[in-house]
């Protein structure tokens, strides 16, 4: 029983992002390919050099022909991997596992969504055939029971707490406007953010990921041969993947303040990585800010900020782009949507980006810090996968 | 409606076992198949006792009673019914949703008879006066002095062999419940039967409406829990005689007599206790449940059915909300689990039945998006008294005064309706009952 890791075994030496939103000239093979292109120019390979495939998609497509057929790809090992939310990372996972096993030499992840094709607001999983009696409810209000249980248990009066969230909203949406591949590229004031019409409980417009459509994707090497396609490449430091029982639904110790599954991936990739004090070891933070109540429980599941304290970090700026932590330095989310299949592999985009000091200089951080953590969960509060990757831009 | 009045008669018999479930109903959720045995299952009646239902018709309800009433052994008839009407009409005005339930049978020492049957009558008859095709939402009426004067003779017939049968002479009639659709043919009987004065009990028109196929099984419920709280508290004799009268389709005259044994019934939820905690709904909402109004639904996928086999296969827990408890660690599973989510135990549980049990709010949400026959989903996470948590929809509830820690109760109800298959599940309903001591 151990979880060893693969630290500094497997490099990044590739990556691409499309630009996220209403891609609606852009269907799922158009996205893939996008990516896909993007990554073999930037890794300088073409899709001969890569040995093997991984397509996360959650529900654009069954099995690894939703990536064989748009790239092309013949009686090569494609595979296609789901596991809600962190569809994007798992693909990136399986891939890293793989090179490093020492089976293929260059493996390739892609993660892409067309969302917008559905035509119905949110996202909506289509469920298997089932009795009748689970429930039916929406993401948003399954998280927005957050919010109070939070509140009330480290005493947050209900306008500070709406200040909170309100002041992680707009955080997101400030650094989505800095970046040419966000969905939403406008800065969001408190004032509007807190007049938006109400979706779950207390949760408005502004406190939810919007949906859009995206791809992105990453070409992995072993660590030896990295330097052999790149000067900059990401080393992976951990990869770590907590799926929960479901028993947070049914067990009445469950409180709603916690994301145990969180907490759990992020000591698993903590502990791979030799991370100690994320907050002052981490360059910056990608999370899963599907809706605010949820970044800022995350922020203390991932050690940022101490248990009851993250709503006062969060108002002191400790997470904004300027701050000692930068939390979804390229909007997050909040500014980019959520094509499950893609998000995972969009927030290793960003650590590529910044790790390689290549964001776009308005939110490029100014950083002796080499390390950058990616967080997804999926799911709901009580029953949720977590993955967590730390990701850096040196060995050792 | 149906399964609630059933729960609520057994709960004042718990030691009742029906050796057979009569359900009737003018406004079934399914034809060819079994209405009876969702309420079967969801009182968790063993496999053994039969379900039949006596759709279709105003007059089924009293029927099932009748058949239950000559027949021998212990049945559960249960009549419910939901009268619809097309807006500003006198169906939609006059109507009523009901729902009654009673045990019949022979007594037995842990529980015995309430009031005994002495007989009655019936008077049969072919004519239209009121009907509705198959699938339509409003009956239509013949011009009502016929049906009138046809109903005027049908019930005195069946009112004099009944009185004849039983050697009871009208004057002896203590209480009588007269009602059927037609208001003025029910007014004008009463005022013929020759019984004193005081004698003819509140029809419950003007409160619950006339509930149809359910309306003489209310109403002979309504006289029990008037009588027995009469008796309890020293203002009533036992020995009194109960009459029935039912105008559909002909007449048909139910006698009792009230026991000893009244006054020791405490029905846990009477009828005017229920009429007094009613609250108002908007005209627009009301409309909208009845499918007269179409409401702009979710821009989301709507519900897909229910699949039979996987329903079939959780049916104890779908219909009758019956978890598992783990052996060892106690912990309770909602739904049931092999696997126990404490420990290392598995398929080593026992069911336990959770439907009898209240919870407590330990948090809740507002859903505007969530699909729903009655928007917005009101949804909460409950912890149940003797353990289990399950994260639940509300139904009944306002949700500006729901509150954390409010007490709530497990109510069987339809979630949805997709390709013409109910979803029957349990909501959770914010506790109403009132304190009315023990309950026998």
């Amino acid at each position: 029983m151990a979880s060893h890791g693969i630290r500094d075994r497997v490099a990044i030496v590739g990556m691409g992002c499309t630009r996220f939103g209403e891609r609606w000239d852009k269907g799922l093979d158009d996205l893939i390919v996008e990516a896909a292109q993007d990554t073999f120019a930037s890794a300088g390979v073409t899709k001969h050099d890569v040995d093997a495939f991984w397509i996360g998609t959650a529900q654009g497509g069954m099995s690894g022909i939703t990536l064989a057929r748009p790239l092309q790809v013949q009686s090569k090992p494609v595979t296609r991997v789901e596991n809600y939310c962190a569809t994007g990372s798992e693909a990136l996972r399986a891939a890293a596992y793989a090179v490093a096993s020492g089976a293929y030499d260059v493996a390739m992840a892609v993660g892409a969504e067309k969302v917008k094709d559905s035509g119905y607001q949110g996202l909506n999983a289509a469920a298997p055939p089932g009795d009748g009696t689970a429930r039916t409810l929406t993401a948003a209000a399954m998280f927005s029971m957050v919010a109070p249980a939070y509140a009330a248990k480290y005493g947050v009066a209900d306008d500070q707490l709406t200040d909170v969230l309100a002041t992680i909203s707009a955080k997101n949406h400030a650094n989505g406007a800095r970046n040419p591949r966000a969905q939403f590229r406008r800065e969001v004031s408190k004032e509007t953010i807190c007049a938006s019409p109400r979706v779950a409980g207390r949760l408005g417009v502004f406190d939810c990921a919007g949906v859009a459509d995206g791809a992105a994707a990453a070409i992995v090497v072993r660590a030896e041969d990295a330097l052999r396609y790149t000067d900059k490449p990401l080393y992976v430091k951990a990869l770590s993947l907590a799926a929960g029982s479901g028993s947070g639904l049914i067990d009445p110790t469950y409180d709603y303040t916690h994301f145990p599954e969180c907490e759990a991936a992020a000591a698993d990739a903590y502990q791979q990585a030799g991370i100690t004090d994320p907050r002052r070891q981490l360059a910056m933070a990608e999370v899963h800010d599907c809706f605010t109540p949820t970044e800022l429980v995350l922020m203390e599941d991932l050690g940022f900020a101490e248990r009851g304290s993250a709503w006062k970090e969060v108002l002191a700026g400790t997470f904004a782009l300027d701050g000692e932590l930068p939390v979804n330095p390229d909007g997050g989310l909040k500014s980019f949507g959520h094509p499950v299949g893609a998000s995972g592999l969009r927030m290793m985009f960003e650590c590529w980006l910044q790790l390689r000091g290549e964001a776009t200089p308005e939110r490029q951080l100014r950083t002796d810090r080499t390390l950058a953590l990616t967080h997804n969960l999926g799911g709901y509060p009580g029953e949720m996968v977590s993955f967590v990757s730390v990701l850096g831009s040196e060995l050792g | 409606m149906g399964v609630e009045a059933a729960r609520l008669a057994l709960r004042c018999r718990p030691s009742a076992e029906p050796g057979a479930l009569w359900f009737a109903t003018a406004s079934p959720a399914y034809l060819d198949k079994t209405n009876a045995t969702a309420i079967h299952r969801a009182l968790r009646l063993a496999g053994d006792v039969p379900a039949f239902d006596f759709g279709g018709a105003l007059r089924s309800g009293v029927g099932a009673l009748l058949a239950a009433l000559g027949g021998s052994g212990t049945e559960l008839v249960v009549a419910s019914d939901r009268r619809d009407g097309l807006p500003t009409g006198g169906d939609e005005a006059a109507g009523g949703d009901a729902a009654a339930a009673l045990v019949v049978g022979e007594g037995t020492p842990s529980a015995p008879l309430l009031a005994e049957h002495l007989g009655g009558a019936s008077a049969t008859d072919e004519f239209v006066d009121r009907w509705r095709a198959p699938g339509d939402q409003r009956a239509k009426l013949w011009e009502e002095r016929f049906g009138e004067t046809r109903y005027l003779d049908l019930g005195a017939d069946a009112w004099q062999r009944a009185l004849k049968e039983t050697g009871i002479e009208p004057g002896e009639v203590s209480a009588v419940a007269v009602t059927g659709m037609h208001g003025r043919a029910v007014k004008a009987l009463t005022g013929r039967l020759g019984v004193t004065d005081d004698a003819a009990v509140d029809d419950l028109s003007g409160t619950v409406g006339q509930s149809g196929a359910a309306h003489p099984l209310l109403l002979l419920a309504a006289m029990l829990e008037a009588e027995a709280a009469g008796q309890a508290s020293g203002s009533l004799p036992a020995g009194r005689v109960l009459a029935l009268v039912h105008l559909a389709d002909g007449a048909d005259v139910v006698l009792l007599r009230t026991t000893d044994d009244l006054a020791r019934w405490h029905p846990p939820r009477p009828v005017a206790e229920q009429v007094a905690s009613g609250a108002e709904i908007d005209y627009g909402t009301f409309l909208a449940w009845r499918g007269m109004l179409t409401l702009e639904p979710p821009r989301r996928p709507g519900p897909e059915r229910v699949s039979s086999t996987a329903a079939w296969r959780s049916e104890d827990w779908k219909f009758g909300f019956v978890g598992s408890r783990d052996r060892t660690s106690g912990a309770v599973h909602l739904p049931p689990a092999r696997v126990s989510m404490q420990g290392d135990a598995v398929d080593d549980m026992d069911p336990i039945p959770m439907a009898d049990a209240q919870g407590t709010v330990v948090t809740f949400t507002v859903d505007r998006m969530a699909y729903s026959p009655s928007p917005p989903v009101v949804f909460a996470v409950v912890d149940f008294e003797g353990g289990g948590r399950f994260p639940l929809e509300l139904t009944d509830v306002d949700a500006e005064r729901l509150a954390v820690g409010d007490r709530l109760e497990m109510t069987f109800r339809r979630l949805f309706t997709a390709d013409g298959i109910h979803d029957y599940f349990w909501k959770g309903r914010p506790v109403r009952d009132v304190p009315t001591g023990g309950e026998g």
